[in-house]
């Protein structure tokens, strides 16, 4: 069709309003100047200073440790959780209210969640960030696998059985490999949200103990430094790359 | 003939859907059989209830171990085993692959889960590739397989485990006219080869017909008929037998001491003990026209010919009667659409059937 080509005008422009901003983002953090927005010339000074800033780095060992414990209870109570409700509940309400964790507004979540803390005489710190992470990561955990779940045939199971498996060889040899593409989609996607989690953790983490996004937060307070840019472009890198590996696990996983 | 599967009064509903109501059927050893009806009456809750995967209301389903071995013959109530213990095996109609194995370690499943020895998994699997043709396809995916050779590979992992009962549900539904026709012959060949007992599920009578030794006849949750092909097709148990089984007229009439009453004349039939409303079944072979109406016992206008090369059928609109009366020859058509024509039959061909 020729003659239309001004219609995928506002797809150019949703294009540049959306990855402008991440442009200049990862080309000022080559930035040689301390003056952010005004280019002096290459370097990656800014990259070598965030490795000897302290804070940056406790608050990259903190969101690793929240990230990667998150991650791994959420897909395994995640995947339970699925196939508790697609194999034994079949209730499309539990299903609303097991998923809605995921839906509800972090800020909600995030004042619910430090009510119920100090309730039970929780006291914050880099444990109830992680606790709280995992309340929504199981639920996109869940989601991703429920999802998978609709898509095989539950007779392999009931194959599985037949051919003298017991109820625990079926889980282990049949249940789990088919549903492995969408527990390792639903895993990288809680690492990737638990990583760059603001508004959760700065309601449920203790003041010793910050994450990565409340120690940027903090430094932003005081304006853009380059060093911020430089940190931002590595945090970009990282979550491209494992949306897009998540993306090529389920694909090619279905292909087969 | 030595009974293999005793199925004995077994009932299941889900909800207020009766599924099975008293069902009673005997196998016997080696036994080619079918379940065959309409969709909907309960041909796959019974194959599941053998297999383990349904738990019937009421009745018992046992199994007599024959063999040798087992001297005196041992009785297993199957009921009290879970799916993973019972010495039968299911083959589903989606064929439930396992996606993630090839069809190589696919086949090897059940005889791993046994934990049998490597080597003799290995000459087994490889036996069972050798019967199905499917050699050269070892390692392929099962998502790589035509709809022919994923049906093969499913029954070639059910019987690699020897069951004493194969189960099979609809195994030919997924396949084109002319590749099931071709699995018909195999799966019997393959009966034979194998020496294990076949229970087949199926909604094609002309495929129950062909391949089976005996068929159970299902409606609504209840065994109808459980006979030979041949008789199923000659003296049907009952109305819905007739009608499900081949094609053919039903007269609705009264039997007398003296005859079959309908349509308000006396038709040939064959003689009765009882007497009382009865339907007379006419097969299409056995109808005759004349062109001498006055004196046929009943008569019609033709309707329709069918000529098939070597035989031919014509449709006989009779007054009275809701469907044509079909009558089929050999050769060509003798009559016309319109003409009207006398029918005949061969009372003893013709079967009285009580209701
Ligand atoms: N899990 C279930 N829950 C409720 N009703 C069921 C269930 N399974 C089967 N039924 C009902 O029981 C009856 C018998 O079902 P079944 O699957 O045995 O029929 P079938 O003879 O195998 O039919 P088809 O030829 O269509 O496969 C049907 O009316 C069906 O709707
Ligand atoms: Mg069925």
């Amino acid at each position: 069709m020729p003659s239309i080509g001004w219609l995928r005008l506002p797809l150019w422009f949703t294009y540049l309003f959306l990855y402008l901003p991440i442009a200049v983002l990862v080309v000022m953090s080559f930035n040689a100047s301390k003056i952010p927005f005004v280019w002096t010339g290459f370097s990656t000074r800014w990259y070598g200073e965030l490795a000897q800033n302290e804070l940056v780095r406790e608050g990259l060992i903190n969101t690793l440790i929240v990230a990667i414990g998150a991650t791994i209870v959420a897909t395994i109570l995640g995947t339970l959780l699925a196939i508790g409700i697609a194999r034994y509940v079949r209730s499309a309400i539990v299903e609303a209210y097991s998923l809605a964790p995921a839906i509800i507004p972090d800020l909600v979540l995030a004042i619910g969640l430090l009510a119920f803390f100090s309730l039970i005489g929780v006291s914050l710190s880099l444990f109830s960030v992680l606790l709280s992470h995992v309340v929504f990561g199981m639920a996109f955990v869940a989601a991703v696998v429920i999802a998978r779940l609709g898509q095989t045939d539950p007779s392999l199971e009931e194959a599985s059985r037949d051919l003298g498996a017991s109820a625990a060889s079926t889980f282990v040899r049949i249940t789990l490999p088919t549903l492995a593409p969408g527990i390792i989609a639903g895993a990288l996607l809680v690492f990737t949200l638990s990583i760059d989690e603001f508004v959760i953790a700065f309601f449920t983490d203790g003041p010793s103990t910050p994450t990565l996004p409340i120690v940027i937060y903090s430094m932003v307070r005081f304006g853009v430094t380059p060093e911020i840019n430089a940190l931002a472009t590595i945090l970009l890198l990282v979550s491209f790359t494992i949306v897009i590996s998540a993306q090529r696990i389920t694909r090619l996983t279905d292909a087969v | 003939m030595t009974n293999l599967l005793t199925i004995a009064h077994v009932s299941k509903a889900y909800g207020s859907v009766v599924a099975l109501d008293d069902v009673s059927i005997d196998i016997a050893a080696n036994e080619f059989f079918a379940l065959l009806g309409p969709s909907g009456c309960g041909k796959t809750t019974l194959l599941r209830a053998i297999a383990g995967f349904e738990d019937p209301d009421a009745g018992t389903i046992t199994m007599t171990d024959n063999t040798p071995t087992a001297n005196p013959p041992t009785t297993i109530d199957l009921l009290a085993l879970p799916p993973n213990k019972r010495p039968v095996n299911l083959m589903f109609q989606s064929y439930a692959l396992f996606p993630h194995m090839n069809v190589r370690t696919n086949i090897a499943y059940g005889l791993e889960r046994e934990g049998l020895p490597a080597a003799e998994i290995t000459q087994r699997v490889d036996e069972v590739l050798e019967i199905v043709a499917l050699t050269d396809k070892a390692t392929a995916r099962p998502q790589q397989l035509s709809g022919g050779q994923k049906q093969r590979v499913a029954l070639a992992r059910a019987i690699v485990k020897r069951p004493k009962l194969l189960l099979l549900d609809e195994p030919l539904s997924a396949l084109d006219r002319k590749v099931r026709a071709e699995m018909q012959i195999e799966l019997k060949r393959l009966q034979h080869e194998v020496g294990i007992t076949f229970v087949v599920v199926t909604h094609d009578q002309e495929e129950a017909m062909s391949m089976a030794d005996r068929i159970a006849v299902m409606h609504e949750g209840r065994v109808q008929q459980v006979a030979d092909p041949i008789t199923l097709y000659s003296k049907p148990a009952n109305v819905f037998v007739a009608d499900f089984i081949g094609s053919g007229t039903l007269i609705c009439g009264t039997v007398t001491a003296s005859g079959f009453d309908a349509l308000g004349t006396r038709l040939p039939a064959p003689t009765t003990t009882t007497t009382g409303s009865a339907v007379l079944l006419l097969r299409p072979e056995n109808v005759t026209l004349t062109t001498d109406p006055h004196h046929a016992p009943l008569r019609g206008t033709v309707v329709e010919t069918h000529f098939y090369g070597g035989s031919s059928t014509t449709s006989i609109a009779v007054p009275g009667l809701d469907a044509p009366v079909i009558a089929s020859h050999a050769g060509a058509p003798t009559v016309h659409a319109g003409a009207e024509v006398g029918i005949t039959w061969d009372p003893t061909g013709a079967v009285v059937i009580p209701g």
